[in-house]
């Protein structure tokens, strides 16, 4: 069964450049790593940094194992509260990847509704939603989450706005993205909907609603697949410059992003790991989901081929 | 801009209480009513709102909340140095973009191509302010040749102050331009490349191939002219992005200017510093739009003579 | 010696499969002041042929064996004496002249810079050979077109533009890859003459690509024929196309529609020499008894009437510009009787394709009515009937590729209006109904279970018909359903609709820009010409007598293979 399975792969033009590709394969492998084990932080990660029991002050800027002072407790050192670095790397890309995957679901699914709608229907509904599109596309995303950000905190009094931070920042994040997908898959709809298959359809008589969902849909996903990829990258990187500016999660909750602002304090005075694993971190993160979602692109772009 | 501009004025009255904010909590309730009289704030809003545009088009944007001093100051104070920073930023990162997109998408395969491509992923993966700190780290701590924060020395001219022509100054600025300008650079030279890539496959390059016409001609002349146009647009929105990107550059680097202001006037809710930020950054997207589409209109002939259909 | 001698050439490109044979042992000669015709089928390898005389070959193919003698000179695979000679010694010409041309380059540009190239002329000399050339191929006030952009010239005055580039440095050998394919056939008409012209005029050699038999037969005086990447069968046009000796090219001489009569059937011999009937005529009984086979009424099925339909740009503003309106059908009339074949025909522009859309109520008229067996289709009081009538009009499509849905297997298309139809019916009954259909259309019955890429073009227009059949349809609208295709299976499909429509009682309107063809599928002819009506006639009254005058253009112009006779 299995060997079946993955003949059907190889046999697969994508399947087979994909197996083809190191860098594809490397880059997966490390990011369903990274996937898994911040899933199961709690039997992956030494400690539990947030626990307050195994967390002592005295602990506390233990350098990594391989310089003086270190020890094998702390492999890669403590920080200044005395938790271990590699314990809250892993807690915190929990954190960054729940926050990136469920905002840029949030906006393939709003993004996806609008641009196939308005595709489909055209008409003004497809010239005022095309206006919203360019419009946001013009403002990079990083001021559209702050602003959100901005009028949430204006909205929410301080101790509400702390348990509510994620959603906000996943709500602020989503909004920042949908346009992309939303031009991506219009696009795509305005191909697919000229093609003859689509007007069979309308004279048959199917429902607007299901040739939408039955016909288009399937045959457009393979755009909106890349862009899912290279977005949840980018929503990472914009998850945790915010997080970074002090604008992101609460403290309580550190993603990677937070993790970097504490350590940039003490990086003058010496304590350089605790800001540079989480950054190393966050870089082979972002850096395997984009070779991942850069392979996509060229495997998925009938364009390029070079057979 | 009307649109922000009634964006922002919201904000401005509805989003927490400003006179709450100004005087803080002990004042009395009849205090409290007369600064608002003064403020005018309970007349109807329609009014309010032209008087908030009358005074952002004379630059007056009211007081900030937490620094006690009149907005439209502060921003004059910061502008030269955001505009500054941008400004050298979009030119390495334009520059230096399209040359190595225009390279990597005429030798595809070469191995100096290659090694480019990758960096340029490494570009779009790393968070500016982690270069940001790379970079302080390296050049201001390990190195120390640059200065790792603040903007050296700056001559006063009148309304502007430019640190362009101290030593110091100009020191000060390369980091955070490079810094400031690498994830725009990876992208222009992908974007640019992708274009590259495609015009040369298209039939009239072939055409041209097929008449003789030298490999040289064709690519810099023919395909180039060609794929700069989406090139332009896509810059225009660049320039925005590097405006908003400015705000995490200013931070690390302790930059004065505008998006530092903006970052803590969103730590400490704010509310004109922000409003006001908004406004002048609408203005600046809105201008550049504005530009590239005289750009488009100049260079692509299609746009400018309208298609005749002459019959045969 | 020959002014281009062609030996042996093999041309292959490899893929991760397998290795293709694009060309195998190609050997031809050509003289000049001699028009020489490539002719081929999709596949063939015409192109590739063409492509690497001027080693333009893309990759991965590469010349694996040959030679390639230009004048006594060995050019074949050598780049460095190539370069020179293109544009210099040889002009090629592209199909697509929309495409050819550098949108952002003036034409003078253009024209120049390629001179210069070649030629050692200054700027002005240069500017005034550029006008002297437009003259030549046809441009008239070249002076003042000199200086304007591609875009402002039509389709067939680009493809001047295109020729007079190819010739600009004075070649020898012209090189033209199906230059009319995409043209109108009264530009056609003009652009061959002119290349003929212009062989005499300049002494040149021309190789002239392409897959219209007519072409042929008109412009060439001698032809090669290919198949599959080999040479079937090269000589004097008029022998070859009069007395084929392979059976290759038989088979192809065989499929192309004759224009000075009608035939009832395409009489069809397979590449190899067996003769082809079509599985449909084995229509077995249980199919007749299912299908409740109907009687010929000879009764008005269709009315078209008044129909006038405007396209409107703008949605926020009524416009009260002319210019931003598009009448496409102004004030068109006619009726299709119950069982017969009434035909459609007219070139780009002409709205064939919107009274398509219309009767199959994909868009709606501006004004008008159009009743299917006195029931007005465009009425919205009579939704719920008009949804009964909907299965009763079916169509198929031009484009093979994109009729059906990649990602669903075939006898999912085909189940899809039945489904849609009959609400509640059984799955037996649905896979009854899907083997019926598809044994119809002569495909085998493992087909249900593949995927549309997994077929060739014409078996995709064979799925394309069993789908619209499924919901036993009364009118079946053909929108250009084999102008994609092949001519050799462009005859199989043809003999099937015939066939279909003699078993099923069905009643068809064929819509094509293709005379021929139209003359063997259709009783009636109606004419179209940008948006109105010529004429309609009955097919042999049109082709022996036509009264418009636009039909009379028509016929004289379009391609005939019987000229050779001539």
């Amino acid at each position: 069964m299995i060997s079946q399975v993955i003949n059907k792969i190889i046999n697969n033009d994508i399947g087979y450049s994909f197996v083809k590709s190191k860098i594809a394969v490397i880059s997966t492998i490390v990011f369903l790593t990274i996937l898994i084990c911040s899933a199961f932080a709690e039997f992956v990660a030494p400690y539990n940094p947030f626990d307050p029991v195994t967390v002592s002050l005295l602990d506390a800027f233990t350098p990594p194992v391989w310089i003086d002072g270190g020890s094998t407790n702390f492999v890669l050192g403590t920080d200044q509260q005395g938790r271990d670095m590699l314990s809250t790397m892993i807690y915190g890309s929990r954190i960054s990847l729940i926050v990136a995957f469920a905002s840029i679901l949030f906006a393939m699914l709003l993004g996806t509704f609008l641009g196939v709608t308005s595709g489909f229907f055209g008409g003004r509904y497809e010239i005022i939603v095309m206006r919203f599109t360019d419009v946001q596309l013009t403002i990079p995303s990083i001021l559209m989450a702050l602003l959100v950000d901005g009028i949430a905190r204006g909205f929410i009094s301080k101790s509400l706005h702390n348990d509510m931070a994620i959603y906000v920042l996943i709500f602020a994040i989503g909004i920042s993205e949908w346009p992309q997908f939303a031009r991506v898959t219009r696009a795509a709809t305005l191909v697919e909907k000229n093609k003859e298959y689509i007007s069979a359809s309308r004279i048959i008589g199917l429902s607007n609603f299901l040739i939408m969902f039955k016909h288009i849909l399937p045959n457009i996903m393979r755009p909106v697949l890349v862009i899912f990829t290279i977005g949840l990258a980018l929503a990472i990187i914009t998850e945790s410059t915010l997080s970074f500016l002090g604008v992101g999660v609460p403290p309580t909750t550190p993603s990677l992003g937070t993790l970097i602002r504490f350590g940039n304090d003490f990086l003058f005075s010496g304590e350089w790991w605790i800001t540079f694993f989480p950054a190393i971190f966050l870089v082979v993160l972002a850096l395997s989901i984009n070779l991942l979602g850069d392979w996509m692109r060229d495997a998925l772009n009938p364009k390029l081929k070079t057979r | 801009m009307f649109v922000v501009a009634f964006v922002a004025f919201s904000l401005f009255n509805y989003v927490g209480d400003p006179v709450h904010n100004m005087v803080g909590q002990e004042a009395s309730a009849e205090k409290r009513e007369e600064i608002r009289e003064k403020l005018g704030l309970n007349d109807p809003v329609h009014t309010q709102f032209l008087r908030f545009i009358g005074n952002a088009v004379q630059g007056e944007f009211g007081l900030s909340y937490q620094l006690k001093r009149p907005v439209s100051d502060l921003i004059a104070e910061r502008l030269p140095a955001t505009l500054e920073l941008v400004f050298i930023s979009a030119l390495i990162a334009i520059v230096s973009g399209v040359v190595l997109g225009v390279y990597t998408g005429i030798n595809r395969d070469g191995f100096l191509s290659n090694v480019i491509l990758i960096l340029s992923l490494f570009g779009v993966s790393l968070p500016t302010f982690v270069i940001g700190i790379l970079f302080i780290y390296l050049f201001s701590v390990i190195l120390g040749i640059l200065p790792s924060f603040g903007r050296g020395e700056v001559v006063d001219l009148g309304f502007w102050n430019t640190g362009f022509l101290t030593l110091s100054g100009i020191k000060a600025i390369i980091l955070p331009s490079i810094t400031l300008s690498l994830f725009q650079m990876t992208y222009i030279i992908r974007l640019v490349r992708a274009e590259m890539m495609e015009i040369l496959q298209t039939d009239y390059i072939k055409f041209a191939r097929a008449r003789g016409i030298e490999k040289n001609a064709i690519n810099f002349k023919h395909a180039l002219k060609n794929g700069l146009i989406p090139v332009i647009t896509i810059t225009g929105i660049n320039i925005g992005t590097l405006v908003a990107f400015s705000i995490i550059t200013e931070t690390v680097f302790q930059w004065p200017g505008m998006g530092f202001l903006f970052i803590n006037a969103v730590h400490f809710v704010d509310i004109p510093i922000m409003s006001a930020y908004l406004i002048m950054v609408a203005f600046i997207f809105v201008m550049i739009n504005f530009i590239v589409d005289i750009t488009y209109y100049i260079i692509d002939p299609r746009i400018r003579i309208k298609e005749e259909v002459s019959s045969e | 010696m020959s002014f281009l001698e062609i030996n042996s050439l093999d041309i292959q490109y490899k893929t991760r499969k397998e290795t293709i044979h694009a060309s195998r042992n190609v050997t031809f000669n050509l003289e000049r002041g001699e028009i020489l015709g490539i002719v081929g089928e999709s596949g063939s390898g015409k192109s590739t042929v063409a492509n690497a005389i001027i080693n333009l070959i893309d990759k991965p193919g590469r010349i694996t064996n040959g030679s390639i003698k230009l004048d006594n000179i060995e050019c074949c695979n050598n780049e460095n004496i190539i370069q020179d000679i293109r544009g210099k010694k040889i002009g090629f010409v592209f199909q697509d002249p929309q495409t050819s041309l550098n949108p952002l380059f003036k034409i003078k540009n253009q024209l120049v810079e390629t001179i210069q190239t070649h030629l050692d002329l200054n700027f002005f000399d240069a500017e005034k050979k550029s006008i002297d050339l437009l003259r030549e191929v046809g441009i008239e006030n070249p002076e003042k077109r000199i200086n304007e952009y591609p875009h402002q010239f039509s389709g067939g005055m680009r493809q001047r533009v295109v020729i007079a580039l190819a010739l600009c440095c004075e070649p020898d050998l012209i090189i033209a890859d199906e230059p009319t394919t995409s043209l109108d056939v009264s530009i056609q008409f003009q652009i061959l003459k002119l290349l003929k012209n212009l062989t005499v005029q300049r002494n040149l050699g021309v190789i002239l690509i392409t897959h219209d038999m007519g072409v042929i037969a008109e412009t060439t005086n001698r032809v090669v024929v290919m198949r599959y990447g080999k040479i079937v069968e090269q000589g004097n046009t008029v022998e070859v196309l009069s007395n084929p000796q392979s059976n290759e090219c038989k088979s192809l001489v065989m499929s192309v529609p004759p224009t000075n009569k009608k035939i009832e059937r395409f009489k069809l011999i397979s590449p190899e020499g067996d003769e082809i009937t079509n599985n449909s005529s084995n229509l077995t009984n249980s199919i007749i008894q299912n299908w409740a086979v109907r009687e010929i009424s000879n009764e008005k099925l269709l009315d078209f009437k008044n129909i006038t339909k405007i396209f409107d740009e703008q949605l926020f503003i009524r416009s009260k510009k002319e210019i931003n309106k598009l009448k496409a059908l102004d004030n068109v009339s006619f009726q299709i009787i119950e069982g017969e074949s009434f035909g459609l025909v007219g070139e780009s522009g002409s709205g064939k394709s919107t009274i398509a859309k219309i009767i199959t109520s994909l868009i709606k008229p501006t004004s008008g009515e159009v009743f299917f067996e006195d029931l007005s289709l465009h009425n919205p009081k009579n939704k719920k009937i008009k949804n009964k009538y909907r299965g009763q009009i079916q169509m198929i499509f031009q484009d093979p590729y994109s009729s059906l849905n990649p990602r669903f297997k075939v006898k999912e298309i085909i189940a899809e209006p039945i489904k849609f139809f009959q609400k509640g019916i059984s799955n037996k009954a649905i896979q009854k109904n899907i083997n019926d259909l598809i044994d119809i259309v002569g495909m085998s019955r493992q087909s249900l279970e593949r995927y549309p890429h997994e077929f060739s073009g014409g078996q995709r227009q064979r799925i394309s018909i069993a789908r619209s059949l499924a919901t036993r349809p009364r009118l079946l609208i053909c929108d250009e359903p084999t102008s994609a295709l092949d001519v050799s299976i462009q005859a199989q499909i043809l003999n099937l609709l015939k066939d279909l429509q003699e078993e099923l009682n069905l009643t068809i309107l064929f819509i094509s820009h293709d005379l021929p063809v139209v003359r063997q599928m259709c009783d009636r002819i109606a004419v179209l010409k940008n948006g109105k009506l010529c004429e309609v006639e009955k097919t042999e009254n049109l082709f022996n007598n036509p009264n418009h005058q636009y039909t009379k253009e028509l016929i004289s112009l379009m391609p005939k293979i019987e000229s050779i006779y001539s």
